[in-house]
């Protein structure tokens, strides 16, 4: 650090110095110098945003096409008031179940309570038991291996009042696909060796 | 981006303007299939109930022909964020970084500045950051635990997360009314890479709940 500065500041100097004498090209030369060094150096680089996920698919259900770069690049605290009235627009489009003002879901959020919730994505963890993303008590608690997150996303969306019970849609509030197509391990690292 | 395509056609992909791409493999068209994609992203209780685990899938989709030669990028840092006080900012973060054939582990560390744009929280690749052989595909996991009680693992695991995409998109697209029953996990099969991180609760706020994250990020 203390050797990059110096050479920082030797590098400023020449710079100032030539800007008079020399020619664009070797100023050119020393501020491409300057930039190869910085990025050859994991340690002086800068690092920019370009994918961020909390809740599983929050984006690609609720963020329209043309706005999902711009998700992934709106930091977590300033996403409700840029995207929930997107969300909600978007969740009306999707599912009849919130067809009527008065419509809520399993949980009894209505649309835009609902949408206010996901707008914000980061993942919910309790540092204190049951980590479940839903598990018929505890919600939104973590995220396990095993939570059938789709399909509590889809009752949410697509069940309605009793959707947890007798879901309004019920052929589109469950994929029937309840398990990985591999065991998880009991002991770190949990996740399944590769195919 | 290719693999979807040639999986279940580009047009389903656009089908309505509103699609799901799992949880969130290529989710944006500025990240699809590239080596800075999150797939998908865990935060649970470990066995040792002193501990939580944070996992970030990346890169998914890999078939078993495909995965051997799937690395992460020298250039992506992976962060999981940290928030421990309700606001939605990050208090704390986790980050992951290739160099060579190990992945660097630095934190958990209050960051130098939140948001959109970090530093690298160490001063370089030396004994304050936890280290762990990158386990090559084939192999039997590589883990490194340390003194203080964290455990690291990077490397190709079996994609955890399950769904019947294709009639979902099949839905979405008006060539089906509903799911079947059974239906067909579309993620049976392929790999992705994950950093999975078990770090005492102690070390992230102890107790109470947090709000969680992941992001990539590039070098610039």
């Amino acid at each position: 650090m203390k050797i990059y500065n110096i050479k920082l500041v030797a590098l400023s100097a020449i710079i100032a110095f030539m800007a008079f004498s020399c020619s664009d090209n070797d100023q050119m030369d020393i501020q491409k110098e300057e930039e190869v060094y910085k990025k050859g150096n994991p340690f002086q680089a800068i690092y920019l945003q370009e994918d961020q996920m909390g809740r599983p698919a929050v984006n690609t259900v609720f963020v329209s096409s043309t706005s999902k770069d711009m998700f992934n690049t709106t930091i977590p605290s300033e996403q409700n008031s840029l995207f929930q009235s997107m969300f909600q627009t978007n969740l009306m489009a999707l599912s009849p179940a919130y067809a009527n003002p008065e419509d809520t879901n399993a949980l009894g959020l209505d649309a835009a309570t609902f949408t206010g919730l996901l707008a914000t994505d980061v993942l919910n963890v309790s540092l204190d038991g049951v980590t479940t993303f839903f598990d018929g008590t505890n919600v939104l608690t973590g995220r396990a291996l095993t939570d059938d997150v789709i399909t509590v996303e889809l009752i949410l969306i697509f069940g309605g009042e009793t959707g947890l019970t007798n879901p309004e849609y019920p052929t589109l509030s469950n994929d029937n696909v309840d398990a990985n197509d591999k065991a998880f391990l009991g002991d770190f690292p949990y996740l399944a060796s590769p195919w | 981006m290719k693999k979807m395509n040639q999986i279940f056609g580009i047009s389903l992909l656009f089908a309505a303007g509103l699609f799901i791409i799992a949880a969130d493999h290529i989710d944006a068209p500025e990240v699809a299939g590239g080596a800075s994609d999150i797939t998908d992203f865990y935060v649970f209780q470990a066995k040792n109930t002193d501990n939580m685990v944070f996992v970030a899938n990346l890169q998914g989709l890999l078939s078993p022909g495909a995965t051997a030669n799937a690395s992460f990028d020298e250039n992506v840092m992976i962060e999981f964020n940290i928030d421990t006080n309700g606001d939605n900012i990050e208090d704390l973060v986790i980050q992951a970084i290739r160099k060579d054939d190990k992945m660097n582990v630095i934190g958990p560390v209050a960051p130098s500045q939140t948001g959109l744009i970090s530093t690298l929280e160490a001063s370089n690749f030396g004994n304050d950051v936890s280290k762990v052989e990158i386990t090559p595909y084939g192999s039997q996991a590589i883990i490194n635990t340390s003194s203080d009680g964290m455990s690291i693992f990077a490397g190709p695991r079996d994609d955890p997360f399950f769904m019947d995409f294709a009639q979902y998109s099949a839905i979405i697209s008006g060539n089906a009314t509903g799911f079947n029953n059974p239906g067909a996990d579309t993620f049976a099969g392929t790999n992705v890479l994950s950093v999975v991180v078990e770090v005492p609760k102690s070390m992230i706020g102890g107790t109470g709940t947090i709000n969680t994250w992941v992001e990539s990020k590039r070098k610039q």
